[in-house]
C-alpha cells in the first residue's frame, strides 16, 4: 500500500465507523426485537461477482463496489437505515463507506476483517446457487433487468407451467416461455398438426403435418432451448386426469377452444390452488385475465354457465386473424412470468380485451360472486357440472 | 342516448354494427330499444325475462349483476357493453 492508499484509508477510518463481526452478528440478531424501527439493518455484499458466488451472509444484497455510486439507490432507497458494508477484509467496504455517506446515507457501517473473519468465526453464510456461463449468457437480457435479475432467473428454471393446448394461443405462449427459461413445459394437446394450423400455430411447421401436437412442440422447444423440459401430455383433459395432470405445475395457461374444458380446468385449479391464465380469442378481438384462486374472481364467477351453442363463438369455424392468437398468446406468457417472479400486477379481477381493427386495449373490472357455486363461499368446485360439449351442433 | 358497444358474435344480429345507440333511463329499457330495432338480439341476449347467465353486461365498465341488474340506471353518456363468454382458442 502506498502513502496516499494510507491517507485514503487513515480518512476512512476517521470517518465510517466499523464493526467487528460478532458485533454485525448481534445487531442481526437484534434487529427483530421490538424498538424503533431504524434498527433494522441492511447488509450489503460490496465484493466482486466471483466471490460473492463462493459464499456470503446470508440476507445480504450484493452490489460490487465498482457499480456502488449507480446501484446502491435501488438497493437500499431509504437512506436513514444503518447499512452495514462488507467485503473480503474490511478494506474495500470502508472506502465505500465513504463514498455512501457522500450520497447522503446516514447510517453506514463497514464491517472489520470482513468476510473472511465472520466466516473464520463460523457464523452462518451461504453459497448461492447460480447460472452456468451458457445460461448467463443466453439470459443476459434478463439479468439486466432489476425485477429479474440471477435470482429471477433461477427461479424461473425451477418453475413449471401447463399449456393446455398446443394451438393458437399455446403455441406463442410456450415458445417466448420456453425462451425466456421456464424449466419446465407441459404441454397437453391429443390433437395433430393440420396443415390449416400453419397460419397462427407457429410452434408446428409444414413438415410436422399429421404430428401430434404436442409432439412437434417439444421438438421446436427443445431446438431453442436446451434447459427446457417438455413434458407432453398426449390426451384430453377431463374429469378423470385433471387433478393428475395440473398437481405438478405452478401456472396453468388455458388455451382451450371449448367450453367444457374451460369449466373443468376451472374447478380443478380452484381444488388445487393454482392459478390459470385465461385466454381467448374470435376472428379480430381477443380477452385476457388472470383467475387466482380465492384472491380474485373464478371462471364461473364471471360466466356462470356456458352460452348456448348457436352463441358459442369459437367451436366451429368462426375464424380468427392469424396473429390476434399471437398478442393474446404472450399476454398470457407475460402474465404467466409475472406471476412466477411476483412481481407487478397481475391481471386478477380485470378482463383485459384487444380489438384489432381498432387498435384498442380496454379493461373491465370483474368481481367475485360471494354466490359462486365454486368459488364462492359455499362453493364446492369439486360436484360441478362440467356441462356436455356445447360445440356439439356445429355453429353456421 | 347510450351507447352500446356490441361482442364480436353479436354484430351479425345489428346489422354488423360494432356500436350502437339506444334510448332509455335504465338498462332494461335501453336493451328493449335495442331488440325493438334488432329483433333478433334478443334471442341472443335475453331469451327469458333476466338476463341471461352467459352474457355479461357492464354499465360504464361495471358488472351490472353487482350494480341493479336490469334496473341499473343508464344516463345518455353512459356505455353499455354486451359481452357472451368466447371460448376459442385455437
Amino acid at each position: 500500500m502506498g502513502d496516499a492508499s494510507r491517507e485514503i484509508m487513515r480518512q476512512a477510518r476517521k470517518q465510517v465507523p466499523e464493526w467487528s463481526p460478532s458485533q454485525v452478528n448481534e445487531a442481526l440478531a437484534n434487529q427483530h426485537e421490538p424498538g424503533p424501527a431504524d434498527q433494522e439493518i441492511v447488509l450489503v455484499d460490496v465484493r466482486e461477482k466471483h466471490e460473492w458466488n463462493e459464499g456470503h451472509i446470508p440476507d445480504a444484497v450484493h452490489v460490487p463496489r465498482g457499480f456502488l455510486e449507480l446501484q446502491i439507490e435501488e438497493a437500499v432507497p431509504d437512506k436513514s437505515k444503518t447499512v452495514v458494508l462488507y467485503c473480503a477484509g474490511g478494506v474495500r467496504s470502508l472506502i465505500a463507506g465513504t463514498t455512501l455517506q457522500q450520497m447522503g446515507y446516514r447510517n453506514v457501517i463497514s464491517m472489520s476483517g470482513g468476510f473472511g473473519q465472520w466466516k473464520g468465526s463460523g457464523y452462518p453464510f451461504v453459497q448461492p446457487r447460480t447460472l452456468s456461463e451458457a445460461q448467463s449468457k443466453r439470459y443476459s437480457r434478463h439479468l439486466l433487468v432489476p425485477e429479474v435479475g440471477e435470482q429471477g432467473q433461477l427461479k424461473l428454471l425451477d418453475s413449471r407451467v401447463l399449456l393446455i393446448g398446443a394451438g393458437g394461443l399455446g403455441s406463442p405462449a410456450a415458445y417466448y416461455l420456453a425462451a425466456a427459461g421456464v424449466g419446465a413445459i407441459g404441454i397437453i394437446d391429443a390433437d395433430v398438426v393440420d396443415e390449416s394450423n400453419l397460419q397462427r400455430q407457429i410452434l408446428h411447421n409444414t413438415k410436422r403435418i399429421g404430428q401430434y401436437k404436442a409432439e412437434s412442440a417439444r421438438e421446436t422447444i427443445e431446438a431453442l432451448n436446451p434447459d427446457v423440459k417438455v413434458i407432453t401430455h398426449i390426451e384430453r383433459l377431463d374429469e378423470t386426469n385433471v387433478a393428475r395432470i395440473i398437481a405438478d405445475y405452478d401456472v396453468i395457461v388455458d388455451g382451450t377452444d371449448n367450453f367444457p374444458t374451460r369449466y373443468l380446468l376451472n374447478d380443478a385449479a380452484l381444488i388445487a390452488n393454482k392459478p390459470v391464465v385465461h385466454g381467448s380469442v374470435f376472428r379480430f378481438e381477443g380477452q385476457l385475465t388472470v383467475f387466482k384462486p380465492y384472491e380474485g374472481p373464478c371462471y364461473r364467477c364471471l360466466y356462470p354457465e356456458p352460452p348456448p351453442p348457436e352463441l358459442a363463438p369459437g367451436c366451429a369455424e368462426a375464424g380468427v386473424l392469424g396473429v390476434l392468437p399471437g398478442i393474446i398468446g404472450l399476454l398470457q406468457a407475460t402474465e404467466t412470468i409475472k406471476l412466477l417472479l411476483g412481481i407487478g400486477e397481475p391481471l386478477v379481477g380485470r378482463l383485459m380485451t384487444y380489438d384489432a381493427l381498432a387498435g384498442e386495449f380496454s379493461e373491465l373490472r370483474l368481481f367475485r360472486d360471494p354466490q359462486c357455486p365454486a368459488c364462492g363461499e359455499h362453493g364446492h368446485p369439486e360436484n360441478l357440472p362440467t356441462y356436455a360439449d356445447v360445440c356439439a351442433i356445429p355453429l353456421n | 342516448m347510450a351507447t352500446v358497444r356490441l361482442a364480436p358474435v353479436l354484430r351479425a344480429s345489428a346489422g354488423g354494427s360494432k356500436q350502437v345507440s339506444a334510448q332509455g333511463s335504465n338498462l332494461a329499457e335501453v336493451l328493449n330499444d335495442l331488440y325493438a330495432r334488432f329483433p333478433a338480439l334478443k334471442e341472443q341476449i335475453q331469451p327469458e325475462d333476466s338476463l341471461s347467465r352467459f352474457i355479461n353486461v357492464y354499465v360504464n365498465d361495471q358488472d351490472v349483476r353487482y350494480l341493479q341488474g336490469l334496473e341499473t340506471s343508464v344516463g345518455s353518456n353512459d356505455t353499455v357493453i354486451l359481452l357472451p363468454a368466447m371460448a376459442g382458442g385455437r
